[in-house]
């Protein structure tokens, strides 16, 4: 067994073994902590495959920030010493019926396309090497430049950058996202503010 | 292991040590293997002879500042081994558990800390070259590792079962959420300069001088050091911003029912990450590992080149170099919390939301708009000094895969010619006004390395 897959299978069993010691567990806080194992085993199997940015985006975004605010949201609101939830039988059946189903269908994708044959059907149409030969120079993780230039549009895998020219950049799109969570977030700490009395 | 021509190839400084062991005989496959093992170790040992030594330092600094001594007698007149002392003290002591509670978070929450802030050194290069993970987006990583550590001070405090422990988790959680703002916005200031994330070429790219260092690369960048200084000693949670302990007010925050190793792992983390920050200080706006100083700079890099023996005593200055602006740094950030008074956390907030993040972000949009400036103010000069993309050329010298050549030779040659003064470039020849155009250097970073991985 070569390094690379050790290290694949202890971060897919710890990031299986935390999903389902989420579902598992009834207290908020300690969901919490199991999130943490399974995100960042996430984070770990994202850096394995040399994807260092989303790696570091998934610990710091969801690891960093989500869980970091979860845990704070439970302090606040809390009434007990340890906020607990319990959860039905039906409830139980239902939620295991669902994630079931989906990890059937999961599955069924999984084994019901011919992956080589995508890869080789998408070069062909595209024309172009599709292989991540191109991309490759950025070797050993270092992705970063790739993914700022695809974001500006500057593609060299689908051929023509070496002439300026530019394909669909989505640094626009990003930015309309990223102002639209500004707005959100200056709209919750409007709403949320404590209101001044207008006679006081 | 020998010849020059490789080591300037070498950005990672795990593959020249695997390439190292090949050659000393070690079996085809278990080089990377070694190298791992031996990075690991070095690793682990600066990251526990840090608390090891800021413990020591934080004792007899406050010992002098309260105008009394502070260790004395531990290996010798110095009290150097008082550190050990403690730690031999903190094993033998029990490792206690309160009844009421969560005793599984309870005994994770100190490994998250001290593992998050260890975590945060993999990343962190000592000198050129000398880093276990030379990654392209070195200070992102950095930055979400060490967002890490505040989880496992909340789950402390929550899972104390303690109402002391519980308030000092709530205020970190609090002020952490607030602080990452503008720590990640200063952090982006030097970053606007340099056009990179990766920490061992933002180290590179000030090597030449004082005047190359991104404190001094314009107004903004000089002030965002200090912010950044303010923010990081607020994230390491030290005084005047240790709210979380408050020993005060809150017996001890969020580390009240903790005891033996566990309370200790509190504090190695906190005393490792203090030195984290620092480093990270010292690599974006003090030159990193380069002293500063034009001719001893330059002796350097004629030393690198030489290769052999040479170029690990190069390595070795330059991690002393680095070593002492971070030491500096945390002596800094000790000298604060024992002559600043601690300030309430409704302060703490205020300073933070109501001066730290808009100056910041003000700090930002100078540092964007600055190369404009200068462009129209100096004809075509976007940087005080020497173009930047001209001192990447000269600090990578070869073409290692994924960095690219920025800046044409001729530019690189005519720069070399350029005095520091920004004044100087007014009478350039008409040249330099073509090659230097309206997008600042780094604009054009990312456009010279599209062509290159497109060949």
């Amino acid at each position: 067994m070569s390094g690379e897959s050790l290290f694949f299978t202890l971060f897919t069993i710890a990031a299986c073994m935390g999903a389902i010691a989420v579902v598992v567990s009834q207290s908020v806080v300690r969901m919490a902590f199991w999130l943490i194992i399974s995100l960042g085993s996430t984070a770990a199997l994202f850096f394995l495959i040399d994807a260092d940015f989303v790696g570091a985006a998934q610990l710091l975004i969801y690891v960093g920030g989500t869980l970091v605010l979860l845990v704070f949201a439970v302090m606040l609101t809390s009434s007990g010493p340890y906020l607990k939830i319990d959860t039905s039988p039906g409830e139980t059946v239902l939620a295991a019926m669902v994630g079931l189903l989906f990890l059937f269908m999961v599955i069924a994708a999984q084994t019901g396309v011919d992956w080589d044959g995508t890869n080789e059907r998408i070069a062909a149409a595209n024309g172009q090497d599709a292989s991540a030969a191109v991309f490759d120079s950025g070797s050993g993780g270092n992705t970063l430049r790739t993914i700022g230039m695809s974001l500006l549009g500057l593609r060299p895998d689908l051929g023509g950058a070496s002439a300026g020219e530019l394909h669909t950049a989505y640094l626009l799109p990003f930015e309309i996202v990223s102002i639209h969570l500004l707005v959100v977030l200056v709209g919750a700490a409007y709403l949320a503010r404590a209101k001044r009395r207008r006679d006081a | 292991m020998s010849g020059g021509q490789d080591h300037m190839f070498l950005t990672l400084a795990s593959q020249s040590l695997a390439e190292f062991l090949q050659s000393a005989g070690v079996p085809e496959g278990w080089q990377y293997v070694g190298a791992a093992i031996i990075h690991m170790a070095l690793l682990f040992a600066v990251f526990s002879l840090c608390p090891f030594f800021f413990i020591w330092m934080e004792r007899k600094v406050a010992g002098r500042i309260q105008d009394r001594l502070g260790p004395t007698r531990v290996g010798g007149r110095f009290g150097w081994l008082q550190s050990l002392a403690d730690g031999i003290k903190l094993i033998q002591k029990e490792d206690l558990c309160p009844p009421a509670a969560d005793s599984m978070l309870f005994r994770a929450a100190p490994y998250i800390v001290c593992m998050s802030s260890f975590a945060a050194f993999v990343v962190l290069p000592f000198s050129e070259g000398w880093v276990a993970v030379a990654a392209d987006c070195g200070l992102f990583i950095m930055l979400a590792i060490m967002s890490l550590e505040v989880f496992g001070i909340i789950l402390a405090g929550y899972s104390s079962a303690s109402k002391w422990s519980l308030f000092g988790g709530m205020r970190e959680a609090a002020q952490m959420v607030s602080y990452e703002i503008p720590l990640s916005i200063c952090a982006l200031i030097p970053i606007v300069a340099a056009g990179s994330l990766n920490l061992g070429e933002i180290g590179d790219m000030q090597s030449g001088g004082i005047h190359n260092w991104f404190l001094f690369h314009d107004p903004f960048t000089f002030i965002a050091f200090f912010v950044y200084f303010v923010v990081a000693t607020a994230s390491c949670k030290r005084a005047p911003f240790d709210l979380a302990e408050a020993e005060s007010e809150l017996v001890g925050g969020f580390h009240t029912e903790y005891s033996g190793m566990r309370w200790s792992f509190f504090f190695m983390g906190e005393y490792a990450s203090m030195f984290a920050v620092c480093g990270v200080a010292s690599i974006l706006f003090l030159g990193g590992w380069n002293t500063g100083l034009p001719g001893v700079d330059g002796a350097l890099s004629d030393l690198r080149a030489g290769g052999g023996p040479l170029y690990y005593l190069a390595g070795v200055i330059g991690v002393a170099v680095f070593a002492v602006k971070a030491v500096i740094g945390v002596f800094i950030q000790v000298w604060l919390r024992w002559t600043v008074p601690r300030i309430r956390i409704d302060q703490v907030i205020t300073v933070c939301l109501k001066y730290l993040i808009p100056i910041s972000c003000f700090l930002f949009l100078g540092a964007i708009v600055w190369p404009l400036i200068l462009h129209s103010g100096l004809k075509g000069q976007t940087t005080w000094n020497e173009p930047l993309g001209a001192r990447v050329a000269a600090a990578i010298p070869g073409e290692p895969p994924g960095i690219p050549i920025v800046e044409p030779a001729e530019e690189a040659d005519e720069s070399d010619a350029a005095p520091a003064e920004a004044d100087s470039h007014s009478d350039d020849s008409p040249h330099a006004d073509e090659s230097a155009s309206v997008i600042p250097p780094d604009a054009s970073v990312t456009l010279n390395s599209t062509s290159e991985v497109s060949r």
